[in-house]
C-alpha cells in the first residue's frame, strides 16, 4: 500500500462517511452524537447482518478492529454492542452501535461469516456479557472458566460479591 | 485398553496428559500448555495430531484473567492508569498512553510538546525493548539459547533507563491523562545517547548470529506461514500483518501524539512466514531507534504535562501559599476530576499491533467502561491457520513469533 494520502479534515471526513451509511439504510442506521472527527452509527438489531456485510463489502471496512460490549441496567435496551470498524485503504474508522433488547438470553445475530476476527470478540462479549450471539460456530466461555456462574462485566454483578473458595482447606481449619 | 497397548501408548505419548486417543485414525489430541516454557505464560494449546503433523489447533486462553476491565470501573480516572499499565506487561508505556489519549479526547484537554515529546520517547523505546524480549525467546525456543541472554543483556539496559525516568521498571504509572507524570530527570540525554551508541553494533550482531545462520533459516523460512487476506480477516495487525507485505501502522494512519513529526519507515517482509516476522521486527528496531535519536535532538522545552488545576494536582510548593490550590489538590485527591459524559474509541501501534482503547464516561469521576483491544488477543486467533498441518516442531516456532503477551490477551 501507498504512504496514505494528506487526510482530510478528520470531522467532515466523518461526517461523509456516516451520511453514505446512513443514506444507505434509511431507517434502520442513523447517526448518534460523538464527539468531533469520529463517526458514529447505530444500526438496528434486527438489520445487523444485512449491514455488516455491506460495510465490510461496498462500504469498504473491511477490518474488524475491536468488538464489545456495554451493560447499561437502567436502560432500554440494556445492552449494547459496540464495533469498531476499519477502512485501511482511506484510512477511516466507524464505530457502530447495536442495540440489544434483555432477554433469557439476550440475543443478536453473530457476524463471524462477515469478519472471521469477530469470532474471539464475541466469545469475549458473551463471557462477560452473557450476550448470546446466533449463528456462532464455537460460542464458549473464553476468558472465565467453564463452569463459572454470571456474567462478570454486568453492572450488577459486583467486585465485592466473589465467594473465594479454599478447595485444599479441610473444614477445620 | 490391554496393559500391552498402554504401555505402547504411553511410550508413545511420553509422558504428556493426552486427552483422547482415536486408533483407528491415528489422531491423537494432546495438550501443550498452560504450564509450557515455550507457550509464552499461561497460553494452552489443544493440538489434533497425526504423527507428526498437526491438523487442527485450539488455543485456550484465560489463565490470567483478573477482570482488569471491571476494576478499572472502581478506580477514578487517573488510577485506573495502574491497572491498565498492567494488561500488556511488556509494554506498559502503550496501554497508558492509549488510555489517557483516549481520556484526554473525553476531557478536550492537550498534551503540551514536551509531553507529547516524552510520550514518543518512551513508547519507541519500550518497542526496542519489547522486541528485544520477542528475539530473545525466539531465540531460545529456536535452540539460539545465546540469543536470550544478548536480548535480555539490553533490554536491561531500557529496563534501567525506565527506572531512572519512572522509579519503576515494569508498570510505570508513568504516562497519565494530561501528559507525563513527571518531567525527565536530569541526565536523560547522556542515558539515551548511550543507548544509542551501544544499540546498532548489538543488533548487528545479532544479525550475524541469525540471520545468514543456516539452522535458523531452516527452522523460520516457510513455517507457520499465513496470506495477507488471512491475516486481515482474522484481525491479525502489528509485525504479523506487515511480514505478508501490507505497510499497515496506525502511527502512519491515524498518528497521535506528534509521531506525524518525525521521520521513520514502515517496514515490510512479503513470504508471511517466521522469518518475515523477524525480518520486520529487526527493522523496527532500528526505526524506533531512528525516532528516538529524532526526539532526543528536539526534545522542547516547557510543561511536560497539561497545568490545568482541574485534572492535575498544583506543584507542591504552591500549597503553601495558594488556598485555592489547596482545595484543587484536595478535590483531586478525593474524588477525582469528572470526565464530561460520552465514549470514544482511540488505538496506537503496540509493539504487536492495533492497541485500542474503547472508553465510555457517564460524567462522572469514575469510568463507566473501559475496554482494551489488546493486539495479542486478535493476533492469537490466527495461530490455528498457521499451525494447521505444520510439524509438532514448529509450533513453537510459531507461537513466538506471534508473539502473543498473556496480560494482555486475558486481561
Amino acid at each position: 500500500m501507498d504512504e496514505p494520502q494528506q487526510p482530510m479534515d478528520p470531522a467532515a471526513q466523518a461526517a461523509q462517511t456516516v451520511a453514505t451509511v446512513t443514506a444507505r439504510f434509511p431507517g434502520a442506521v442513523q447517526a448518534r452524537p460523538s464527539l468531533p472527527g469520529e463517526a458514529v452509527v447505530t444500526v438496528e438489531a434486527g438489520r445487523w447482518p444485512e449491514v455488516a456485510r455491506w460495510l465490510a463489502g461496498d462500504g469498504g471496512f473491511s477490518f474488524l478492529s475491536d468488538l464489545c460490549g456495554v451493560d447499561w441496567p437502567h436502560r432500554t435496551p440494556r445492552f449494547d454492542i459496540v464495533c469498531s470498524l476499519t477502512d485501511l485503504a482511506t484510512p477511516r474508522r466507524l464505530r457502530v452501535v447495536i442495540g440489544v433488547e434483555d432477554g433469557d438470553p439476550p440475543t443478536l445475530d453473530s457476524v463471524t461469516g462477515v469478519w472471521p476476527g469477530a469470532n474471539w470478540f464475541e466469545r469475549e462479549t458473551y463471557d462477560l456479557f452473557g450476550i448470546v450471539f446466533a449463528g456462532h460456530p464455537d460460542l464458549r466461555r473464553i476468558l472465565m472458566p467453564d463452569e463459572w456462574e454470571g456474567h462478570p462485566l454486568r453492572k450488577d454483578y459486583s467486585v465485592g460479591k466473589v465467594p473465594v473458595e479454599y478447595k485444599h482447606l479441610s473444614p477445620g481449619h | 485398553m490391554t496393559d500391552s497397548t498402554r504401555s505402547e501408548f504411553e511410550e508413545r505419548s511420553q509422558g504428556a496428559y493426552v486427552e483422547e486417543e482415536d486408533t483407528q485414525g491415528g489422531r491423537m489430541t494432546i495438550n501443550m500448555g498452560p504450564q509450557h516454557p515455550s507457550t509464552h505464560g499461561v497460553l494452552r494449546l489443544v493440538l489434533d495430531l497425526e504423527g507428526e503433523i498437526v491438523r487442527d489447533v485450539r488455543p485456550v486462553i484465560g489463565y490470567l484473567h483478573t477482570g482488569m476491565e471491571k476494576e478499572c470501573e472502581d478506580c477514578t480516572w487517573r488510577q485506573a492508569v495502574t491497572i491498565v499499565t498492567r494488561m500488556d506487561y511488556l509494554a506498559p508505556f502503550h496501554n497508558e498512553l492509549v488510555y489517557s489519549l483516549a481520556v484526554e479526547r473525553l476531557l478536550g484537554v492537550d498534551v503540551p510538546p514536551r509531553g507529547q515529546a516524552i510520550r514518543i520517547l518512551m513508547t519507541e523505546l519500550n518497542r526496542i525493548s519489547s522486541h528485544l524480549v520477542w528475539l530473545a525467546t525466539q531465540g531460545m525456543d529456536m535452540g539460539a539459547v545465546s540469543m536470550m541472554t544478548y536480548g535480555f543483556r539490553e533490554r536491561e539496559l531500557l529496563l534501567d533507563f525506565f527506572e531512572m525516568v519512572t522509579g519503576l521498571r515494569m508498570n510505570h504509572n508513568y504516562l497519565i491523562p494530561g501528559g507525563a507524570w513527571q518531567d525527565l530527570p536530569d541526565g536523560w540525554q547522556a542515558a539515551v545517547e548511550d543507548f544509542i551508541a551501544i544499540f546498532p553494533g548489538r543488533l548487528a550482531e545479532y544479525e550475524e548470529l541469525l540471520t545468514g545462520n543456516p539452522i535458523w533459516r531452516q527452522r523460520t523460512q516457510g513455517v507457520a506461514v499465513i496470506s495477507r487476506e488471512q491475516a486481515l480477516a482474522l484481525g491479525a495487525t502489528g509485525p504479523t500483518l506487515r511480514a505478508t507485505g501490507l505497510a499497515w501502522d496506525i502511527r502512519k494512519a491515524f498518528p497521535y501524539s506528534g509521531i506525524e513529526r518525525y521521520t521513520f519507515e514502515v517496514p515490510t517482509a512479503s513470504q508471511g512466514d517466521v522469518f518475515a516476522r523477524y525480518q520486520v521486527r529487526l527493522e523496527e528496531m532500528r526505526q524506533s531507534l531512528a525516532i528516538v535519536r529524532q526526539v532526543l535532538d528536539s526534545m522542547p522545552e516547557g510543561d511536560y504535562k497539561n497545568m490545568d488545576p482541574k485534572i492535575t494536582p498544583p506543584p507542591r510548593a504552591e500549597l503553601t501559599r495558594s488556598m485555592e490550590a489547596v482545595i484543587h489538590h484536595f478535590k483531586l485527591v478525593t474524588q477525582g476530576y469528572p470526565v464530561p459524559a460520552g465514549d470514544t474509541y482511540v488505538s496506537i501501534e503496540s509493539p504487536r499491533g492495533e492497541l485500542g482503547a474503547y472508553v465510555i464516561s457517564n460524567g462522572e469521576t469514575l469510568p463507566y467502561r473501559v475496554h482494551v483491544r489488546d493486539p495479542s488477543f486478535a493476533n492469537l486467533q490466527s495461530l490455528p491457520t498457521m499451525m494447521r498441518d505444520t510439524l509438532v516442531a514448529d509450533t513453537v516456532a510459531a507461537i513466538a513469533s506471534v508473539d502473543p503477551v498473556l496480560g494482555g490477551v486475558d486481561r
